[in-house]
Parts: C-alpha cells; sequence; structure tokens
C-alpha cells in the first residue's frame, strides 16, 4: 500500500439516452390516448350535466341544492312557473343510505370475522363465492325481491318498531300505512351493499400482522381478545373505507329503491311512514312526462347525483388504500 | 444470523460458561417445579418436525437451546405454550408438565396456560394501538386480571426489564416511537406483567444492536431468580453468558431431535456426543 | 434413529365431552325456544330463529362460564355473534335465490324463449308472447359495450401496467372515479349529450356507450391485476432479444395473460348485464325484434323486468319474474364462467 494514495477522480454519471424506434412511439401513443380516455368521459360527463342543466341552475341558484319544492305549472297568464329545489330527495338519500348502513356494516364485520378467523376452508371458500354472487346480482332483483318477498316481512317488524318505541319521532307515523317506506328501502339497500363492505374488510381482517396476533395468543387472550387487541384496531380504516364505497354504491341506487320507497316530494324523517325518495328514482320517476324545463332540472339533479357520489367515492378510496398500503 | 466476532474456542465458551455458574447464587426455589416435556413430538401436516424430546427445566434457571437453523428448536418451545397449535393442520404427541401438570389435559383452559408461560418473540411486536403504559398491561386486560395498583404493576415491570428509566415519562406516548431493543425490552415487561412462572425466549435478540442484546442479557440474569426461562438462540456467546443449562438440538434429514443436554460449562468444554462437538467447535452449523 | 410408533394427536380438538355439552345445549335451547314460542305473543318463522339464539347463547354461556370465566363467555358470544352475521347474510341470499326460481319458473315455457311480444301484451296470461327479442336486445348491448369497452379498457391497463407513465397515479384516480358513476348518471349523461343534441334517437348504440361508461372500469381494474402477474422475466426477457418494447408486450406479454384478460371481460359484462337504469334513458322499449343497434329503439331483459313490475297485473308481474330467472340464470352463467377463467389464469 502507497504512503500517498492517489485522489481518485470520480467521473459524473453517463447520461443514457434511448430514442424509442418509431413503433414503440406510436405504442405509446395509442396506449396513453385511450388512457385519458377516461378522463375524457368524466369530463364529459360533467360537461353535458352542467350545459343541459344549466337552465334550471341558472333560474333556481343555490335553491337548486336548497329548496323543498318541485313543480312546473302554466300560471293564468300562461307563464311557466318552475321551482325546482333537491333537498327533499337529497335528505332522502341521506336518510335510507344511512339506514343501510347501519344495518348492512354490523352484519358485515361479523360475517369478515367469521370468514377470516372462525370458518372452516370448506365452509369459507363456499361464503366466499356466494357472497361474490350476490355482488353480481342485478339491482332489479333486489327491487323485485325487496317488494314481494322483504316487504310483508318488513311491514310487520316496522309495526311492532312503531308499537314499542313509537314514542321516538322517527318511529313515529302519521298513519298506520308501513309498506314502501324509507326503512324497507333502506333493508334492501343493506342486502345490496353488504357484499362490498365484507369484502374490504375481509380482506383488511386477513393482513392483520401474525407477529401483533401471536403477540396476543401468547399473552393469553381468547381469540375474541386478539380481534379486539389486534385485528378490529388494524382493520378499523378498512372497514370505513368499504363502509364509505357501500355508501356511495348506495347513494345512486336506483331501480332498488324505486320499487320499494313510494316516492313523494316531502322530505320525510319517519322512516317506518310511507314517504320518502332519493334523487335517483326521483329522476326516473320524473323523466317520463318532463317538458323540457323540467327535463333541464331532471339533468341537474344528475349532475348533483354525480358529484356527490364522485366525493364520497374519492374520500372512500382514499381511506382503503391508506389500509391496505401502509399495514398499520 | 448474529456473526461470531469472539474467537469460538470451547475453552473460551466454557470459560464463560463456568464464570457464570459461579456467579449464580443458589437460587431459593421459586414457584412449583419448574416444566418439563417428555417425549414430545411435534407434526406439521405429515411431516414430522420433531421427535421425542424430554427435557426437564427445573425451576429458577435459565436453559438455552442451541443448534442449527431448522431443527427443531423453536417448534419446540411453541409446543411448550402450546402456540404450536395455531399453526392450521398441525399434531403433536407427548406430556409437557408445568408443576406436575399436564398442560395438554383434555378440558384444560388453555389460555390459564399461557398466562403461566409467557413469550417473548424474535421480531419485537409491542402492541402499536396502545400505549407504553397500556401495552404493559395488556396482558391483564386480555385475562381480564384485576389489579390493585396498576401503575405500581407496571413500575415493577418496566424496571424488572431494565425500561423504567428511559420511558418513565412517556409512558403515554405510543409504543412505535421506541427503538428495537426498547421494544423488546417493552415486550419482556409485557410478557412479566401476568407474573409467568416460565419464560420462553424465542431468539430474542437476534433483530437487536448489541448494546440492546447485551441490557436484554442482563435482565434475563435477573428474571431467572424468579422465574424458569427457556432462552433459543443461535449465538453460543450468548448461551454461554446466560445459561445454566445448555441443550444442543439436531436434524439429520428427518425430525429435529434433542442430541444432548447438560451444565452450560460442561457442553462447551466437555461435550459427551461427537455432534454437540463439532457444533460448538464451529465446524458446522 | 427413532422409530415412529408414536402416534400424533390433537389435544386441542373437541373432545366427546365438548361435542356432548354442545349437544346438550342446543338441545336445551330448542326445548326452551318451544315453549317460549308458545307461551307469549312471538310468531312466525323468524321468532323461532331468534328465540333459539338468544336461549342457545344464554345456556352455553352457562357451560363455558364454569370452564374458562367471564372471557370465556365474551369469547364464545363472540364466535356465536360472527356466526349469525354470516347466517342472517346467507338466508338473505337464499331468499332471493329461492323466490327467484320459485316464482320464476311458473313462466318458463318454450314460447317464452321463441316469441316476442309483437302480437302480446305483458297483461295477456303466459304462454302469449316471450322475450326473445329481449335477449336479442341484450346481446346486442353486450357486444356493442364489448366492442368499445374491452379495447379502452386493456389499453389504459396496459399504460398502467407497460409504460407506467407519471400520469399513472391520475389515471388510477380517474379510473376509481369511473367506477362510481351511477348508472343513472352514464345513461343520463348520454340522453342529455346526445339525445338532446344530435339527431339520434334512443336505440341499442347508444345503451351500449351508457353501458361502456360502467363496463370500463371494471376491465381496466382487472386487467390492470392480471397484467401485473406477469412476471417481470417474460418482458425482461423479450427485450433482451431485441424485441421493441410494443412486440414484447403484444406477441409475449399479452398472450401470458390471455386467461385473466378474457376474466377481464367477462367480469365486465357481468357488471352491466343486469343493468336497467341506464337503459332506460338510451333505449326505449320495443316489442319485437330489432337487429339494427343504430336505429330505433330496442329491448332488453332488464328492461322487461322493470316493465313487468311497473305493469302491476299478475300477469305482467309474474313475466317480470320468469325474466329476471333468465337474466339471473345468464349472470350466473358469465360469473363461473369468470372464475374458469381467473383459476386458469392464476395456475399460470
Amino acid at each position: 500500500m502507497s504512503v500517498d494514495a492517489p485522489t481518485k477522480v470520480i467521473p459524473p454519471a453517463r447520461e443514457i439516452t434511448t430514442k424509442p424506434r418509431v413503433s414503440d412511439q406510436i405504442f405509446r401513443g395509442i396506449v396513453s390516448t385511450f388512457s385519458f380516455s377516461a378522463l375524457v368521459i368524466l369530463a364529459l360527463i360533467a360537461l353535458f350535466l352542467f350545459i343541459q342543466g344549466f337552465s334550471a341552475l341558472k333560474a333556481q341558484g343555490f335553491n337548486f341544492i336548497t329548496s323543498f319544492e318541485w313543480n312546473v305549472f302554466v300560471d293564468e297568464s300562461g307563464k311557466e312557473v318552475a321551482s325546482f329545489g333537491l333537498q327533499a330527495m337529497l335528505v332522502g338519500t341521506v336518510v335510507i343510505s344511512i339506514i343501510a348502513l347501519i344495518i348492512a356494516v354490523p352484519l358485515a364485520v361479523l360475517t369478515a370475522l367469521y370468514l377470516t378467523f372462525y370458518a372452516p376452508t370448506r365452509i369459507k371458500n363456499i361464503l366466499v363465492t356466494v357472497i361474490d354472487l350476490m355482488a353480481a346480482f342485478p339491482s332489479i332483483l333486489y327491487g323485485l325481491w325487496g317488494y314481494f318477498v322483504l316487504m310483508p316481512m318488513a311491514i310487520y317488524w316496522a309495526q311492532l318498531v312503531n308499537k314499542w318505541l313509537g314514542w321516538i319521532y322517527i318511529f313515529d307515523v302519521p298513519e298506520p300505512i308501513f309498506s314502501r317506506s324509507p326503512f324497507i328501502a333502506g333493508i334492501v339497500l343493506s342486502v345490496m351493499i353488504i357484499p362490498i363492505v365484507t369484502s374490504v374488510s375481509r380482506e383488511v381482517f386477513s393482513q392483520t400482522p401474525l407477529e401483533r396476533v401471536q403477540a396476543a395468543y401468547a399473552l393469553g387472550a381468547t381469540k375474541w381478545g386478539m380481534i379486539r387487541a389486534v385485528v378490529l384496531p388494524f382493520g378499523a380504516n378498512g372497514v370505513v373505507g368499504g363502509s364509505m364505497l357501500g355508501l356511495g354504491r348506495a347513494f345512486g341506487e336506483t331501480v332498488a329503491v324505486f320499487s320499494v320507497l313510494n316516492i313523494v316530494y316531502r322530505t320525510n324523517f319517519q322512516v317506518l311512514y310511507t314517504q320518502g325518495g332519493n334523487v335517483a328514482s326521483h329522476i326516473i320517476q320524473r323523466f317520463g312526462e318532463a317538458g323540457a324545463t323540467e327535463m333541464s332540472a331532471l339533468i341537474a339533479a344528475g349532475l348533483v347525483l354525480f358529484l356527490l357520489t364522485l366525493i364520497v367515492n374519492f374520500f372512500a378510496n382514499a381511506v382503503v388504500t391508506k389500509t391496505v398500503k401502509s399495514g398499520r | 444470523m448474529s456473526e461470531q466476532t469472539e474467537s469460538t474456542t470451547p475453552s473460551s465458551l466454557s470459560a464463560v460458561a463456568a464464570a457464570r455458574a459461579d456467579k449464580k447464587v443458589a437460587g431459593t426455589s421459586p414457584l412449583g417445579t419448574g416444566l418439563e416435556a417428555r417425549g414430545v413430538h411435534a407434526w406439521f401436516s405429515k411431516h414430522h418436525a420433531l421427535a421425542d424430546v424430554s427435557l426437564d427445566f427445573s425451576a429458577g434457571t435459565v436453559t438455552a437451546l442451541i443448534g442449527p437453523s431448522g431443527c427443531g428448536k423453536s417448534t419446540f418451545i411453541r409446543t411448550l405454550n402450546r402456540m404450536h397449535e395455531f399453526i392450521p393442520d398441525t399434531s403433536m404427541a407427548g406430556q409437557v408438565l408445568l408443576d406436575g401438570k399436564d398442560v395438554y389435559e383434555p378440558g384444560i383452559d388453555v389460555t390459564k396456560i399461557r398466562l403461566q408461560i409467557g413469550m417473548v418473540f424474535q421480531k419485537p411486536n409491542p402492541f402499536p394501538s396502545m400505549t407504553i403504559g397500556e401495552n404493559v398491561l395488556s396482558g391483564l386486560k386480555l385475562a381480564q386480571i384485576k389489579t390493585a395498583n396498576p401503575d405500581e404493576l407496571m413500575e415493577e415491570c418496566l424496571t424488572r426489564a431494565g425500561l423504567w428509566a428511559e420511558v418513565k415519562d412517556r409512558l403515554g406516548a405510543h409504543a412505535g416511537g421506541l427503538s428495537g431493543g426498547q421494544q423488546q425490552r417493552l415486550c419482556i415487561a409485557r410478557a412479566l406483567a401476568v407474573k409467568p412462572k416460565v419464560l420462553l425466549m424465542d431468539e430474542p435478540c437476534s433483530a437487536l444492536d448489541p448494546g440492546s442484546t447485551l441490557r436484554i442479557e442482563e435482565t434475563i440474569s435477573e428474571l431467572s431468580k424468579s422465574m424458569t426461562v427457556v432462552i433459543v438462540t443461535h449465538n453460543m456467546q450468548q448461551a454461554a453468558r446466560v445459561s445454566d443449562y445448555t441443550a444442543f438440538f439436531l436434524s439429520d434429514g428427518g425430525p429435529g431431535q434433542m442430541i444432548e443436554v447438560g451444565p452450560t460449562n460442561e457442553i462447551f468444554s466437555r461435550p459427551r456426543d461427537k455432534r454437540t462437538e463439532n457444533y460448538v467447535t464451529g465446524r458446522f452449523g | 434413529m427413532s422409530t415412529s410408533t408414536v402416534k400424533p394427536t390433537k389435544p386441542w380438538a373437541a373432545t366427546p365431552r365438548d361435542r356432548a355439552m354442545m349437544a346438550t345445549s342446543v338441545g336445551l335451547a330448542a326445548l326452551s325456544t318451544f315453549l317460549i314460542v308458545a307461551g307469549t305473543p312471538l310468531k312466525g318463522k323468524l321468532a323461532y330463529f331468534f328465540v333459539f339464539f338468544i336461549a342457545w347463547l344464554a345456556i352455553d354461556s352457562f357451560f363455558v362460564f364454569s370452564k374458562a370465566g367471564i372471557k370465556g363467555v365474551r369469547n364464545g358470544l363472540a364466535e356465536k355473534l360472527t356466526f349469525l352475521g354470516a347466517l342472517i347474510v346467507m338466508m338473505a341470499v337464499a331468499s332471493i335465490l329461492w323466490s327467484v326460481i320459485s316464482r320464476g319458473m311458473a313462466g318458463l315455457n318454450f314460447a317464452y324463449f321463441t316469441e316476442t311480444m309483437r302480437n302480446a301484451s305483458i297483461f295477456d296470461p303466459i304462454g302469449m308472447g316471450g322475450i326473445a327479442h329481449a335477449i336479442v336486445g341484450t346481446l346486442l348491448l353486450i357486444a356493442i359495450s364489448i366492442i368499445i369497452s374491452v379495447p379502452m379498457g386493456i389499453l389504459t391497463a396496459l399504460y398502467l401496467t407497460e409504460i407506467k407513465g407519471k400520469a399513472s397515479k391520475f389515471i388510477e384516480f380517474l379510473i376509481q372515479a369511473m367506477a362510481g358513476v351511477p348508472s343513472v348518471v352514464a345513461g343520463l349523461f348520454i340522453y342529455a349529450a346526445i339525445i338532446l343534441n344530435t339527431p339520434l334517437r334512443p336505440s341499442a348504440f347508444l345503451g351500449g356507450l351508457a353501458l361502456t361508461i360502467l363496463m370500463v372500469p371494471t376491465v381496466t381494474r382487472t386487467a390492470q391485476e392480471v397484467l401485473n402477474l406477469v412476471p417481470q422475466d417474460l418482458r425482461e426477457a423479450g427485450l433482451a432479444m431485441g424485441a421493441t418494447q410494443w412486440k414484447t408486450v403484444a406477441l409475449v406479454v399479452v398472450p401470458a395473460a390471455r386467461s385473466g384478460l378474457i376474466t377481464a371481460v367477462i367480469l365486465g359484462v357481468a357488471r352491466i348485464a343486469g343493468e336497467t337504469a341506464p337503459l332506460l334513458f338510451t333505449v326505449g322499449t320495443f316489442d319485437a325484434f330489432n337487429f339494427n343497434p343504430f336505429v330505433g329503439q330496442n329491448s332488453a331483459l332488464p328492461v322487461i323486468v322493470w316493465g313487468g313490475l311497473n305493469g302491476g297485473a299478475a300477469e305482467s308481474i309474474q313475466r317480470a319474474w320468469s325474466a329476471i330467472l333468465v337474466l339471473l340464470i345468464v349472470v350466473l352463467i358469465i360469473f363461473t364462467a369468470a372464475r374458469i377463467f381467473s383459476k386458469r389464469a392464476m395456475k399460470k
């Protein structure tokens, strides 16, 4: 070894340039263009809904969201008078979606826990297949089943709830008509969103880090003790994300809700009573006979629904991705 | 995985072990008669992983289990606290006696067994959703055991684990902010809180730096005064430093077996079996 | 050296005594259920079900408490509740399947599959008229959707997995956003954009466009997953042989992912086959065959169900059930095909 080691000069990194061949450039060009079509489509949706809905939005202003009336008629002087306000339907959307979540989330979490920690392998595989199948059922099927099969039972339950808990406002009814109520629509919606909440929850639960599970067991925990100490804290985010995805689905549900809910344009918090609605089924209901003015309003309503589900789904996906990625 | 930087001649190892044997005060016999494994076998599905291991861990001693990777040491200690059965489709044979009673007795409450036989794992695994204080007491909460004085118990366990001084001002902080060595000592404190009779340690220092390793080894020596400790280790110097007895495990392609057991300084200086001698002199493994 | 005369055992498995205790608690619960239901005004199958469950929970808790204390009781309760949750979900599915099959079967006959509604109304008795035109309509819709969304979906997936450009995160975000578009909005959009602004009128083509919006995200996401499963070695092997990227993708990657890509398409079809709402805005209704997807209104299975349900009469409702049975069978076939292809994709 020399005493004075010569100082080494580290050369700068060489720039590696590759010019893709023409065929590859074309390839990349085509692929990129088609990918951005997603952006184009979404933008077009927003654009056209806005353009066609503009006249209604302009006429109503902010009242479109807040006011409670929805009617258009021709008054004595032959002039068309229109008043469109979505609030009743927006409230209705939220009401039935919340009922759906209240029923669906506990059932989905219990089912996901059962599948991940208790079910024997063969039963688990069958149940997972069935739940995936459930996700593929057409919505109109839930509408038919909801109306003809579920409703008679649900009316009976509603009567029971009204009998014992009717002193609470939301369980009271102005007259004893319990068919086609937000309660029933909420139950039907809950069955529709259970598959997605269960799937997401199941995925999160199965990713619980094994070392924490073992730590709990080594301390003498029972299976439920372990689930409470390790699985649920770990999976809470995922369950929330999955529930929000379910919520997004519930917001936009149309034909199933239309079949089991009496669409009446009034804000109704008395969920056992035969009166309610959501934006999507309202659009369907009025579409057939709408004149140009009302059509503009319906399209504007569609725009509101679009933006609403966009926001909910954005947050839902953010929460789910955060859980799955960070593993926390 | 731990690189042996000191010389590994049997004489140096046995010197360390002998020095330790001298230092060890004749322990007043603590709780019970200790842990005994009789004819323990373990299978993973059809694969016979462990055959006919019989070991008697006297109360108040530290026993090290050494041997090359894959010869069943970890599987063995998991049969001691009935963690082996969590892996799907496993089976076992033989008996594990705690104070003379078989822990595999049908009808026994297995969670109670695990309270009496605690475990510390290779990778520190505190509960990240709990604070440091909550972690220490988590075993009590899981077992629904009430204590009159939780703060006192927390301080006692953290002191015994050698962590109290470093965390006493931040018991409310989240456990995830601690270093690896601190987390492992937290796990030891957590295991101590339920007052086990036996503490099983599965390579507890292999993921830690030498400073933390030394702290934990000091802890082990202290702990052995009031409980039985069984430690699996790849580091023969560690075995020589901390254990009173050493058992050597080996697999010759078939199920793992316990080849030889004896006082630590004898295993390292005058092993009876040729295979033990080959291992401790570094000829393989 | 060791003789294997020792038998492996599982001392932690349920012993005969455990099983006996289980059977006893179930039996006692059943007994008390009958007594309770007989003695109180509760009625109906569900009453039996819930009373039994509560009784079983209570009785079993006694047994468990003696063995494992309060934490054992909690453990047992949790286990039974998770089982109950799963059971309720399964009961709902079973109810749906049972009602479709039992109610739909009555309306099926040969005429149902071969005739159209040209000479019959939905209020006529079963046996007159059928859904042949709706089957054709649904097939047209599926075909149009496939033609547009498969290239779009797969190319987008290729961008995400092969090119991995800087816009990838943004594109993924867009696809997620598209996946959340409610079906009614997709239909309303086509109506607002095309029917109100161009001379085009409701047709199968426009319905296909609306369904495309719903299908593309499913195809893209599944295709992305399966393309990511193709080992990187294959791509490197292709490039190392001097092939251009597009040749590698076309001749190596895509064929390797073939089964998975077919799965992606099938799942996309399953997504749209049963959609009703978008069709109401874009396809209209029609009582006879219309093989021209570009001109004139058309029919589709979900719309038949919708019409029958809203008709309100017994005959029309029967037609609705039968149509949904057919639709469900179609969806089931598509779903099973998707599983078969995805298993093939996994095997690779």
